[in-house]
């Protein structure tokens, strides 16, 4: 008689919105190898009819309301998730659409790009789904690599290079920080499964093995989502990697870290909370303001975008300070705001091309309210966002964080934001001097006319204005988000 | 749901704005008469507010709230009572002679300009008639950016200095002033179990007296000072003014400045009476230091515009002065000295850009026996000149006297030191007005200059039919304030645990 070997039932529907997904990189990889061999833009139309795909599923799932786990409670597709997985499919659909074209001018079309764009994608979903540290890690590995490759896709430019090189060997030595942090973890608690640590941690809190966990833990996450003082990757990355890749990096794989760590903080460890509010305090302080200060001084628009993305991510990590339904609901809109604003940003910047390179210092865009009065606009739009000017989404994202932070008694961290909010607006508003008050000198601006780029900026634009002037049904929405994460 | 008046009124010219915007970009002077037509039908609209006002009413009237964000207390509640009507038709009636002012002197992206003033004026009016905290934070923050592009696209030479400080100054200030709403939000919410932005709800709930009070009242006090500007927060307003065009100034001068002193009025005299009172000295001293300071410096300025500038610094010091007597005729005076300065500093500021378009320069010493060559131009400068010094029988002096009568029940000294700039302005008001209009023509290029044009007529009668008007009978506008301030004061001293200063 054969011995018994119990088979954990299989169900793939937890899985389906990422399944989606990688059955479009899969076709994609395998389409790449047909005709027509000179022009990609078909596989990134394949790509995003797959995101879309994904994104349909997951409307579906949110609708049908119900809680579903697999794998031992490994993967959960609770709502938590489904918010997450909508708001990286919206960015990585936009970054698709910018890439078409921004791809076939750059000469760096190819179908591994759309490929590993959709495998990232598939990594960042599965973050937000993930219930188990090994799946934390699994699903951050698969993301990482993935944009490691990308953000060298410009073989035969240096910066390219450097930046692929520079995130590939720091992600790889955070990686191994997490991993420790979860082997600890587990020796603490006996468990790598969030709720199994969770009851196991409540009792044991204060027991070094689990505090030196946390702490290494954060240090792996610190570096995915760029907090200070892990942040020091970042502006080499965005300003190397191809523009539509810092998009990516800069709102997909950072709203999918947030989502791990959010979860694992709020779940796992909530017994914990006491440490880690105090830690997430300083870093929240140090973040927001060396992020802005040194923005300060950039004159190049990817370095500015990146020292401004550290900032953002202090402002968020304010919300996890903040605790709480209010603090993490406000974390989770400041993410979807955020996406929709850094986005349509990078993709203006991605359109501007001088003298045959791109354009990214602050010195190509004087004048180009004369030249191209709409793209101005548009770009100004969403560097106002960015400093938080009503009623646009970034206005209404910061309101709901910063408010979240009052009600929970942080007022001076509350005071560190809001004037580090001012000193940000003048980074921002020198570009806008830059496009509006300053005469075009020299080579002339060249605009790549592009269907698909701009309908991706129209959507960006409807969605900041959108969430500034009718926040409440998206505010809800990213409450009922995290409702699951508190019970 | 139909629209209210106020909605209508407020949000017109943001819907111009988008009319303008459609039409072809070579069409300047199609964009230039809409922009007009749009501003003078606001203008319009607004009539029926002053004539529908019920002056005998404390109660805020033309009242609309709908929900717009219930979860967190949030409603779009618009109304107006006695103070703030009295603004909204200085803005109605100040954009479009801004607009008509700037006829030829706009020439570069003129389109751009007409989208931006009547943006501009949207902000402006939803300043003045929010209800809401959010709503009013959401308007003072939005109404920046367009001010921003007007002295930074359309500015002088320095226009992007001017631009960057006068941004910064605003925005840190508010920052500050974003805190305190949080936290008085939740203050109100944890005592009182609602949780409201509404102001009328707030304001009807005691703050406990104490450092929280305190510190909110200074977080508020900050954002309003830097706009008014109180001494020594100013430093950004001369840059400002000299760099934006004459429209701007005009705007700038006439509405944007009454925003702090409103919200002075608005906000920390209701919320936090306590602190009103105990802070009054200091908004004391520092408001004779302006009005005294204003003054001395104004008397050395070689430049007309800067001159006019630093006179703001002086005139906006006598409306908080009047402001914190937290009595009738201080606060009466200082709200109609509000209204006084939008007309007098808008007007100077309307003649210095016209003879600035005709000789390209406004240094002063660059005039002289203006009155030969230009009469019908000198003797409006007069009137305005004097309007603006405070003569009996002209608007300026209704409401400095109030405000001293107001100061003298406080403190005699004060009145006395405060009465010290009115002096100093006939000094440094009528030495420009000789230098410039009186004598022999000291340069040749004068004697080429044209007298006011139809198009300048028409934008200054509006004006000088104010200045007289409120000087001579003064009651017609007072009439409409007086019932809304005295609820006002009633109000302070109820919730006040101290007495105030002197009724």
């Amino acid at each position: 008689m054969t011995p018994d070997i119990p088979v954990p039932p299989v169900a793939l529907t937890p899985l389906l919105p990422v399944l989606v997904v990688l059955g479009a990189g899969a076709l994609v990889l395998l389409l790449d190898l047909l005709p027509p061999r000179d022009s990609k833009t078909h596989l990134g139309g394949i790509a995003l009819i797959g995101v879309v795909g994904a994104m349909l599923a997951t409307v579906a799932r949110w609708v049908a309301g119900t809680e579903e786990r697999a794998f031992r409670d490994m993967i959960l597709l609770d709502r938590y998730a489904l918010f997450f997985d909508l708001v990286i499919c919206y960015a990585v659909a936009l970054v698709i659409m910018l890439s078409m074209d921004y791809l076939a001018r750059t000469g760096g079309e190819s179908g591994e790009y759309y490929g590993l764009v959709l495998f990232a994608t598939a990594g960042m979903m599965l973050l937000a789904s993930a219930g188990d540290l090994i799946v934390v890690f699994l699903a951050l590995e698969l993301m990482s690599l993935s944009l490691y490759v990308l953000a060298g896709l410009f073989k035969t430019r240096l910066t390219s290079g450097e930046a692929s090189m520079k995130y590939f060997l720091l992600g790889a030595f955070a990686s191994s920080f997490l991993l420790y942090g979860i082997a600890l973890l587990y020796g603490a608690t006996g468990s790598t499964n969030l709720d199994r640590i969770a009851a196991s941690a409540a009792a044991k809190s204060g027991e070094p093995l689990l505090l030196v966990g946390l702490g290494l833990l954060l240090v792996g996450f610190g570096f995915k989502i760029s907090s200070v003082p892990f942040h020091m990757w970042a502006p080499d990355v965005y300003e190397g990697a191809p523009t539509t890749i810092t998009a990516l990096i800069a709102t997909g794989s950072k709203a999918a870290a947030f989502a791990a760590l959010i979860r694992v903080l709020v779940v796992a460890l909530r017994g914990l909370q006491p440490d880690w509010t105090a830690l997430m305090w300083a870093l929240a302080a140090l973040t927001m303001t060396l992020g802005n200060v040194v923005a300060l001084a950039q004159s190049n628009l990817k370095r500015m975008l990146a020292y401004s993305s550290i900032a953002h991510v202090g402002y968020m990590l304010m919300g996890l300070v903040a605790g709480g339904q209010a603090g993490a609901g406000a974390v989770l809109f400041y993410l979807l705001a955020y996406t929709f604003t850094t986005i349509g940003a990078f993709g203006v910047i991605g359109l501007c091309a001088r003298a045959g390179e791109e354009a990214v210092e602050v010195g190509d865009y004087a004048g180009l309210a004369r030249r191209h009065p709409v793209l101005a606009g548009v770009l100004a739009l969403f560097l106002l966002s960015l400093v938080g000017i009503p009623p646009l989404a970034g206005f209404v994202a910061k309101f709901y964080l910063f408010g979240s932070a009052v009600r929970a008694g942080y007022i001076w961290l509350t005071v560190i934001a809001v004037l580090n909010s001012a000193i940000a607006a003048y980074y921002y508003l020198r570009v806008i001097v830059y496009m509006y008050m300053r005469e075009p000198d020299g080579e002339p601006m060249a605009v790549a006319p592009s269907l698909a780029g701009g309908l991706a900026l129209a959507i960006a634009l409807v969605g900041i204005v959108l969430l500034g002037i009718i926040p409440a049904p998206f505010a809800d929405l990213a409450q009922a988000a995290v409702a699951p994460l508190l019970r | 749901m139909t629209l209210g008046l106020l909605t209508a009124v407020t949000f017109l010219p943001a819907a111009g704005a988008v009319a303008v915007a459609l039409l072809p970009r070579h069409l300047a002077a199609a964009q230039r008469v809409l922009g007009l037509v749009i501003a003078v039908a606001t203008l319009a609209l607004s009539l029926p507010l002053w004539f529908g006002f019920d002056g005998a009413s404390a109660d805020f009237q033309f009242e609309e709230v709908y929900h717009w964000m219930p979860t967190l207390g949030v409603s779009y509640h618009v109304g107006i009572d006695g103070i703030s009507l009295l603004l909204v038709l200085l803005t109605t009636f100040l954009t479009p002679l801004a607009l008509a002012s700037a006829w030829h002197a706009i020439e570069d992206r003129t389109k751009e300009f007409v989208i931006t003033m009547l943006l501009l004026e949207t902000g402006m009016l939803g300043v003045f008639v929010s209800l809401d905290l959010f709503l009013f934070f959401v308007f003072w923050e939005a109404m920046l950016i367009p001010m921003y592009l007007i002295i930074g696209v359309w500015g002088g030479s320095n226009r992007i200095y001017a631009a960057v400080k006068f941004v910064l100054y605003t925005m840190v200030g508010s920052a500050l002033m974003l805190v305190a709403i949080l936290a008085l939000y939740y203050q109100h919410g944890v005592a009182t179990g609602t949780y409201t932005f509404d102001l009328p709800a707030l304001a009807r709930w005691v703050l406990p007296p104490g450092p929280a009070q305190n510190l909110m009242f200074l977080a508020f006090a900050l954002a309003f000072a830097i706009k008014v500007p109180l001494f020594p927060f100013h430093t950004w307003l001369p840059d400002a003014h000299v760099e934006a065009p004459t429209a701007g100034s005009v705007i700038l001068a006439g509405v944007l400045l009454k925003m702090g002193t409103y919200g002075f009025l608005r906000f920390c005299l209701p919320l936090f009476p306590d602190a009103s009172v105990a802070f009054a000295p200091l908004v004391f001293a520092l408001a004779v230091i302006g009005i005294v300071y204003g003054a001395l410096v104004s008397t050395v300025q070689p430049d007309l515009k800067k001159l006019v500038a630093y006179s703001s610094v002086s005139h906006l010091g006598f409306v908080m002065l009047g402001l914190f007597t937290l009595n009738q005729q201080g606060l009466v005076g200082g709200v109609i000295q509000m209204v006084n300065h939008g007309l007098s500093t808008g007007a100077l500021f309307l003649m210095v850009g016209m003879i600035y378009e005709r000789r390209h320069t406004r240094l002063i010493a660059e005039f002289g026996g203006l009155w030969k060559v230009i009469p019908a131009f000198s003797a409006v400068f007069l009137v305005v000149v004097l309007s603006s010094l405070g003569l009996p029988g002209l608007n300026g002096f209704v409401g400095e006297f109030l405000v001293l009568v107001g100061a003298f029940q406080v403190d005699p000294w004060l009145a006395a030191l405060a009465t010290t700039g009115i002096i100093f302005a006939a000094v440094y008001l009528l030495w420009m007005y000789q230098r410039v209009v009186f004598g022999e023509v000291a340069h040749e290029e004068n004697r080429r200059l044209t007298d006011l044009s139809p198009r300048e007529w028409a934008v200054l009668a509006p004006v000088l039919v104010f200045i007289v008007w409120i000087g001579v009978y003064p009651t017609a506008f007072t009439g409409k304030t007086e019932a809304t301030i005295a609820a006002l004061l009633a109000q302070v001293e109820s919730k006040a645990s101290v007495a105030l200063l002197a009724r």
